[in-house]
Order: C-alpha cells, then sequence, then structure tokens
C-alpha cells in the first residue's frame, strides 16, 4: 500500500452520512424521518449521558480517583465491580431496544413504524448487546469478585491480564456504542451468517462493526478464561481440595475452560469473515470455491459452548443462593459438581442442533438431536439437588431467593421447550420462528440473567458494605418475572402460529392480541429495569442503616463471608486454612470464626498498571480504524499495542507492600466490630439491625 | 530430582533456582493453558484447510504450488532451532551463564530468521505462478493456515530480541527466567505445529 493510500482520504470512509440524522435531511419523508428521529435520539441520548458523566465528573473533581483507585486498578473485586457496572449500562441500550421491536411488532399489523433496515440493526445490536456486553462481562465481573474470596486468595493469578482484559471488553462495548452515533451497526443479526454478511451483499460499515466488537470481546475473554482456570488450580488456601470448593467457583472453572476452548473458533470465523471482506478472500463467498458452512460449523462450534459459559456461573449463584437462604448445605454437592462438569463436555458436542434444516443427512441430525436431549439429565439432576436442598430447609424468601425459585420454574419450562426444539422433525417445523425466540430466551433471562442479579443482590452488601433495598428489589424481581412470562409465552403460541422470527411486519390480524401482550411484558421488564435503578438509589442514600461492615449478613456458608463487607485490599489478613465444605459455616459452628489473628505480616500485592486502560483504547482505535477504512490509525495504533506490549515486559518494579502493621490496625478494628455487634437471627436478617454478624442457630456455639 | 519438586510439564527450572523454581508454577501452568487454546485455534484452520482442499475453483492445486525441497529445508531449520533453544533452556537451568544463553538464543533466532525468509521466498512463489489467496477457497484456506503458524514465529522471535534486552537490562532475573521458559515452550509449541503443517499440508498434498 502507498503512502498517498495510507492517508488518502484522511477520514477513509467518514463523511456527513455517516451521522444518524443525515439522510432525514436529504431526503425528508415520513419513515425516513421517523427512523431518523428514533436514531438521533438514542445518539443524543448516549451523547448526552457521556457530557453528564464528564461533567459530573470534573465537577467533583473525581477524575483523579477514577484513574487512580477504578481504572488503572489490578485488584479482582474493583474490576469485577467494574465489569458489573459495564453490564448494566448496556443491559438498559438492550432493554430498550427490546421494548422498541416488540413495539413495533404490536403495531405491525400491516407496516409498522420502523424500517426494515432498522429494524435489523436493533435485533442484530440487542443480540451481540445482550450476550457479549451484558451477560459475558456481568457474568466475569459477578467470578471476579466472588471466585478469589471464596477460594481463600487474594489475588488472581494475572491481575495484570484481568485489567487487560476489561480494557479489551470496554472497548468492544464502546465501539458497539459509537455505531449509534456514526454510522449503521450489521443488520445480519447477532450469529451474521455470510454470504449476507459479506462485502457483496453489505459493503458498508455494519458487519464490520460486529466483526471487531466480537473480535475485541473473544480475545478478552479467552484471556479471562486463562486467568480464571489458573486462578482455581494454583491459588486456593490450603486445605481447600476441588471437592471442597463452592459450586460457584466449580462452576466458575467450567465456564473458564469453556472460554478457553470456544472462544478460538469465533477468533477464527471473525478473522476469515474480516479477510473475506477487506482482502477479497474466498472462505465464505458464493463463488471461488468459498463455502458458508464453515462458518456456520465454526460460528456453532463457539456459539454453542457459549451458551454455557452464559448459564453455569448462574447455576453456581442459584447452588449459593439456595443453599444459604434454606439453612443447609447444598444438597447432593457431588452430583451437582459432575452435573455441571457434564454440561461443559457436552456443550461441545451439539453445535450442530443450530442448523438443522441446512443440508445434513437424517443421520448426522439424529446423532445431534439425541446428544443435545442428553443434557436435560445433568441438568434435571441440578433442579432436583436445589429442590432437595430447600425442602425443610429454613427458608428466607429474600430477592435472591424469589429470582431462584421462579427461575426453578421457568427454567424447566424453557427446557422442555429445548428438548422439543432437539428433535430435527420438530425442529423443522418451528425453527426460525419466534417459538425459537421463546426457548432460547426462556433459558437465558430466567437460567443467565435472573441468576447474575440474584448474585447481585447476594454479593452486593459484601462489596459495598450495605445492603440493598429489599423493597425494591422485589418491585423490580416480581416485574422481572411476570414481565418475562408476558413477554415471551405469547411468542410461543406465535411461533406455532407461524409468525418468522426478525419479522418487521406482518398481514395476519390474528397475532395482534398475543402481540400486545408480548409488548406489555416488555413495559413491564423496562419497569424492573428502572426498579432496579430506584433501587440503588434508595439504597446508596440509607446506607448508613443497612450497614453491614462485619461481613456476614446471610449466614453465609464459604470463605467470602468471612472477612469484613467491604474486604480489605489484600481480602484475607492471614491465609484461611480449610478442613471441610461450607468452610466459614464449620468456622462458626465450631467457635473458630472471627479469631483475632497471631502476628501479621507484611502483604504483597500487585501495582496499579495503565497496560489495561492504554491497550483497552488502542484496541478501540485499531478497531474504529478498521471500521472507517482509516489506514494510518489502523497501522499507529497497532505500532502501538506492540509496543506497549513490549514496554510492559520492561516494567519490573510491579508489586507494592501492604506493610504488617496497616493489616494488624485493620484487623483489629473489624474484630472490635464484631465483638460489638449483636448477632440477629434469620428472621431479621432484612431489618437494620442487621450488621452482619449471624446468630448461631445450633445450641452450645455462639459466634 | 524428587517427584514433589516438579513444578510444571517440561523443563523446570529446579531447585538450584530457589524462589524462581516456585514461582514458575502458577506462570507456567497458564502458559500451558494458553498453548492449549492455540491449539485449538491451529485445530480450526486445519480444519478449514482440509475442508476446502477442493474447493481450488479451477485454480492451481497443490501439486502446482507446492515445492518440496524448499519445505523441506524449512522443516530442518525448525526443527534446528528447537534443539539450539533446548540447549539454551539448559544453560538457564544448570547456569552456565549468559554468554552462553545469549549464545544459544542468537543461533536460535538466526534459524527463525532463516526459516521466515524461506517460507516469504515460497509465497512469493506461489503468487508468481498464480497462486494468490484471493484466487480459491482452497488458496484462502492455505493462506489462513501457514502464515498464522509463520506470524506466530514472527512473534516468536520479536519475544526473543526483547528477552535478550531484557537480559541486557536486568540480568537473569525471575522475570526473565520465566520469559525463557514461556517462550522455549511457545517454541517447541510452534515446531509440533510445523511437523503437523508438513505432514498435513505438504507431504498429503503431493502425495
Amino acid at each position: 500500500m502507498s503512502l498517498a493510500a495510507i492517508i488518502d482520504p484522511p477520514l477513509g470512509r467518514l463523511s456527513l452520512q455517516s451521522l444518524p440524522f443525515w439522510q432525514m435531511l436529504q431526503h425528508p419523508t415520513e419513515a425516513n424521518v421517523i427512523n431518523g428521529v428514533i436514531a438521533t435520539g438514542a445518539a443524543c441520548v448516549m451523547v448526552l449521558g457521556a457530557i453528564v458523566s464528564f461533567a459530573l465528573i470534573t465537577k467533583y473533581r473525581k477524575w483523579g480517583v477514577l484513574w487512580t483507585e477504578w481504572l488503572t486498578s489490578t485488584d479482582h473485586k474493583k474490576i469485577g465491580i467494574m465489569y458489573v457496572a459495564l453490564a448494566f449500562v448496556m443491559a438498559a441500550r438492550a432493554l430498550i431496544e427490546a421494548c422498541l421491536m416488540r413495539a413495533q411488532q404490536a403495531f405491525g399489523l400491516g407496516g409498522g413504524f420502523v424500517s426494515p433496515e432498522h429494524f435489523a440493526e436493533l435485533f442484530s445490536t440487542h443480540g451481540t448487546i445482550m450476550i457479549f456486553f451484558v451477560v459475558m462481562p456481568f457474568l466475569t465481573g459477578v467470578i471476579n469478585y466472588a471466585m478469589p474470596l471464596q477460594i481463600g486468595a487474594r489475588e488472581v493469578t494475572f491481575p495484570r491480564l484481568n485489567s487487560i482484559s476489561l480494557g479489551l471488553t470496554a472497548a468492544g462495548a464502546l465501539l458497539v456504542m459509537v455505531s449509534l452515533l456514526i454510522g449503521k451497526f450489521s443488520t445480519g443479526g447477532w450469529f451474521g451468517y455470510p454470504p449476507y454478511t459479506e462485502a457483496n451483499f453489505n459493503p458498508g460499515v455494519g458487519p464490520d462493526y460486529w466483526i471487531w466488537a466480537l473480535s475485541l470481546s473473544g480475545l478478552a475473554s479467552t484471556f479471562t478464561g486463562i486467568n480464571f482456570v489458573t486462578t482455581i488450580w494454583k491459588e486456593r488456601a490450603p486445605g481447600m481440595r476441588l471437592l471442597r470448593m463452592p459450586l460457584f467457583t466449580w462452576t466458575a472453572l467450567c465456564t473458564s475452560i469453556l472460554m478457553m476452548f470456544a472462544m478460538p473458533p469465533l477468533t477464527i470465523a471473525m478473522a476469515q469473515l474480516a479477510l473475506d471482506r477487506y482482502l477479497g478472500f474466498h472462505y465464505f463467498t458464493n463463488a471461488h470455491g468459498g463455502n458458508m458452512m464453515h462458518f456456520v460449523n465454526l460460528f456453532w462450534m463457539f456459539g454453542h459452548p457459549e451458551v454455557y459459559i452464559l448459564i453455569l456461573p448462574s447455576f453456581g449463584i442459584y447452588s449459593e443462593v439456595v443453599a444459604t437462604f434454606s439453612g443447609k448445605t447444598l444438597y447432593g454437592y457431588r452430583s451437582m459438581v459432575m452435573a455441571t462438569m457434564a454440561i461443559a463436555i457436552l456443550s461441545f458436542t451439539v453445535w450442530l442442533h443450530h442448523f438443522f434444516t441446512m443440508g445434513q443427512s437424517a443421520d448426522i441430525n439424529a446423532v445431534f438431536g439425541i446428544a443435545s436431549m442428553l443434557i436435560g439429565i445433568p441438568t434435571g439432576v441440578k433442579i432436583y439437588d436445589w429442590m432437595w436442598t430447600m425442602f425443610r430447609g429454613r427458608i428466607r424468601f429474600t430477592v435472591p431467593m424469589v429470582y431462584s425459585v421462579g427461575f426453578i420454574f421457568l427454567f424447566v419450562l424453557g427446557g422442555m421447550s429445548g428438548i422439543l426444539l432437539a428433535d430435527p422433525g420438530v425442529d423443522y417445523q418451528v425453527h426460525n420462528s419466534v417459538f425459537l425466540v421463546a426457548h432460547f430466551h426462556n433459558v437465558a433471562v430466567p437460567g443467565a440473567l435472573f441468576g447474575l442479579l440474584a448474585g447481585y443482590h447476594f454479593w452486593f452488601p459484601k462489596a459495598f458494605g450495605f445492603r440493598l433495598s429489599e423493597r425494591w428489589g422485589m418491585v423490580s424481581a416480581v416485574c422481572w418475572i411476570a414481565g418475562f412470562m408476558l413477554a415471551f409465552f405469547p411468542l410461543y403460541a406465535l411461533g406455532l402460529m407461524g409468525l418468522p422470527r426478525r419479522t418487521v411486519s406482518y398481514t395476519e390480524p390474528s397475532y395482534v392480541p398475543l402481540e400486545m401482550v408480548a409488548f406489555l411484558g416488555a413495559i413491564l421488564v423496562i419497569a424492573a429495569l428502572g426498579a432496579l435503578l430506584v433501587q440503588l438509589w434508595v439504597s446508596i442514600k440509607h446506607r448508613n442503616e443497612n450497614r453491614v461492615f462485619v461481613g456476614d449478613p446471610w449466614d453465609g456458608r464459604s470463605l467470602e463471608w468471612s472477612v469484613s463487607a467491604p474486604p480489605p485490599d489484600y481480602d484475607f489478613a492471614v491465609i484461611p486454612v480449610v478442613t471441610d465444605r461450607d468452610a466459614f459455616t464449620a468456622a462458626k459452628e465450631s467457635g473458630n470464626a472471627y479469631q483475632r489473628p497471631g502476628a501479621c505480616a507484611d502483604i504483597e500485592l500487585p501495582k496499579n498498571s495503565a497496560l489495561g486502560p492504554a491497550l483497552g483504547a488502542i484496541g478501540l482505535a485499531i478497531a474504529f480504524g478498521l471500521v472507517w477504512h482509516i489506514w494510518w490509525m489502523v497501522i499507529l495504533s497497532a505500532l502501538a499495542a506492540v509496543a506497549t506490549t513490549i514496554s510492559s515486559g520492561f516494567a519490573r518494579d510491579t508489586t507494592r507492600i501492604v506493610p504488617a502493621q496497616q493489616v494488624q490496625r485493620e484487623q483489629q478494628r473489624w474484630i472490635a466490630a464484631a465483638a460489638a455487634a449483636t448477632a440477629i437471627s434469620r428472621a431479621d436478617e432484612c431489618k437494620s439491625s442487621n450488621a452482619g454478624l449471624a446468630e448461631q442457630e445450633y445450641a452450645g456455639v455462639s459466634a | 530430582m524428587s517427584q514433589d519438586t516438579i513444578k510444571h510439564p517440561g523443563l523446570n527450572l529446579g531447585c538450584a533456582h530457589g524462589g524462581d523454581h516456585d514461582a514458575a508454577e502458577r506462570v507456567m501452568f497458564g502458559f500451558w493453558l494458553f498453548l492449549m487454546s492455540d491449539a485449538v485455534l491451529f485445530g480450526m484452520v486445519f480444519s478449514t484447510y482440509v475442508a476446502s482442499l477442493s474447493a481450488t475453483a479451477g485454480g492451481p492445486g497443490p501439486r502446482d504450488l507446492y515445492n518440496i525441497r524448499s519445505v523441506f529445508i524449512e522443516t530442518l531449520l525448525l526443527l534446528a532451532s528447537s534443539f539450539t533453544f533446548g540447549m539454551a533452556s539448559l544453560a538457564l537451568k544448570y547456569k552456565h551463564g549468559e554468554t552462553r544463553l545469549i549464545g544459544w538464543l542468537t543461533v536460535t533466532l538466526a534459524l527463525g530468521v532463516a526459516f521466515l525468509g524461506f517460507e516469504s521466498h515460497d509465497f512469493v512463489t506461489m503468487f508468481a505462478k498464480g497462486g494468490a489467496p484471493t484466487r480459491s477457497g482452497f488458496l484462502s484456506a492455505f493462506f489462513d493456515l501457514v502464515p498464522l503458524h509463520g506470524l506466530h514465529v514472527t512473534g516468536g522471535c520479536i519475544w526473543l530480541v526483547c528477552l535478550v534486552g531484557q537480559i541486557a537490562r536486568y540480568g537473569l532475573d525471575t522475570r526473565v527466567k520465566l520469559g525463557i521458559m514461556r517462550l522455549a515452550l511457545f517454541w517447541h509449541f510452534l515446531d509440533i505445529v510445523w511437523i503437523a503443517i508438513f505432514s498435513v499440508v505438504y507431504l498429503a498434498g503431493l502425495a
């Protein structure tokens, strides 16, 4: 490439036409105006949000704090919190898009108000965001926060890599957000099948935005997987044998293994599609020996394990929540572990069920159909284990427990419709209808999302030192559950009535009533999101009445509850020695909890590092340059990435020491608080008397 | 060395290295995981290649394009570089001194660069014979697999230069040692991948 080609035109494909309102101004037809207003409105909300955040941070002079305490932090707890914050921001956008789509379909008899092009962008961004930038960061954040605490570790093995993963994930999310303002996103759905997404049919920037957002996120998840597996394998406290690990850690392990092995096919599929689009290769094109089935296979070899990456951590959270709020040890721990592992392994053997109708022989379809149905067995084991855990337990219907019970009922239904779809014969009838849409939302929303929300309520007091408002949490949970049922149960019926997925408008009047019900459900889900925001606001406002500094508000069973809330930077003043499953419950029952530590030692922790935010920013610049063909930007950013990586290899002074005296002081303050606190019974755990010290309901033992 | 002092699969530092030997355990485990993930990456491009063998779309095929002599020389170069890196690892483990270590690393680098030179020459020849990746699905798949390995080797060479730079700057400290051990694994891994490429792409292609 000559120098002239690199700098001319300096902004690549960027022009005024890339702005969302340009077409509306040039050709003010009614349809253009409506869609232009929606797109411009969305872009304005995003820009306004950015300006307001910028102004507020500047006004309160928080840039320094943001940089030193958060963005450059290598603390697994802070990185975890940042991941969850990212997930919430992205969820707001994806949920509003969902509501817009439901509105369009509700009024879609013979037209509706959204153009087909715009509708296709909506379902593509909704799916892409929900999977890669809501549930993935959410679960990565929760694992980051809770897993090292559960295994008695002070850090993940590679703290700087952890920060880089966050940087790259945030870069991918930002890229999707930028597509709202500049240019258009892909219209190819979240799995963007070629040849539709090839340059012949889609010469614009949409598929490129999608390719590079997924690539950034995929790279980040590969690193995260490696990091978590190493951590769980090598950083466990003495005595924390594999079969003593809390179940959430087990699911984190399985999810991380899946991340390690399932992300490479995505990376390859994205790279090959990019080579097709940018350099005229022929992987998936119609002519010259390209074969789009290669993409379909690669994508679902990633895509199917991916859905278990999404759901396994939530299974872990339900296991913790159900055991804790039933006051019992988890029923069938070993069978839970085996079921989790079985699901992880089976997840690699079923990818073909995503395209039963794409030309394989009946025998191959049968094999994959049976393999898909087999997954129902370990999942069923889990359902029974959770129910037996509750049986004759000391059950409290707190918010996480409401989500868990809602999950059990709804997930069984979603699983049942999955078994139906796993039959190739049935699949031929209902594939590509909204029956499928109902099915995967039925497993993804109650399965993955409810679990993560339960985890958010469960561990929030641990992370911030005060409980969330129970009342607003309950409002939100009920809205979520009812909203979900109203939004998706009608889609089962609509699917059987023949409504194809991704339909922008239809001519069949009998669809309208059910579409209206689904729209109502979507509004309820938006209300649920609103209630979550109100809850956060109310809880922060009343935080002083709900402090749980002692750290054990729910009579928890695993090690994360054995430290103060929020935990100190170093998590554990002294690394605990584990002798049993449910390590903290064992300590409380034997009277060994809240012991004054003997002599504390200096603790070595990783220093802050600007590497994560730097590589995130560089990754965003490379991706943006690639999308818009701004070659000088791509080249300079790539050089910067190499230079940054090399110079980080020359860094030496990467750890800091927390002096023993400081550890001792902080420990004494916490022990004194525990001694002064009143232990509360389970009946009072949602009252402000709960200071985080749990009464032991066993005779002769007190905390 | 007794069994319990082996910290990870592969050549260990050994107890004579004290704390560095212990520190290797976690880092090397993480790197083994990375290699497993990378192996899946290669597995995917191998399967794309095999599935695209017949997709020549009327363009040139393996017999028209591959040159077994050149590829055989590349194989010998890469195998020799694995041997010399092995000598470097032994120099590190038995503390033969920085000069000898850097010497073996330099020989390895020279062999790696020579390999890349031959490989680039192969590609240029293929282009000249009409074997560009835009010609057919088969050639796209070829240029996904073989250059991906070449890119890995290039990355390895850059990493090697950086490590020599780190030795010059810091001597053989913990991070340098762990870096050399990881690069060693990486280098041998690429050797194994090349064996697979040599067999699946070139030998099977010309058989």
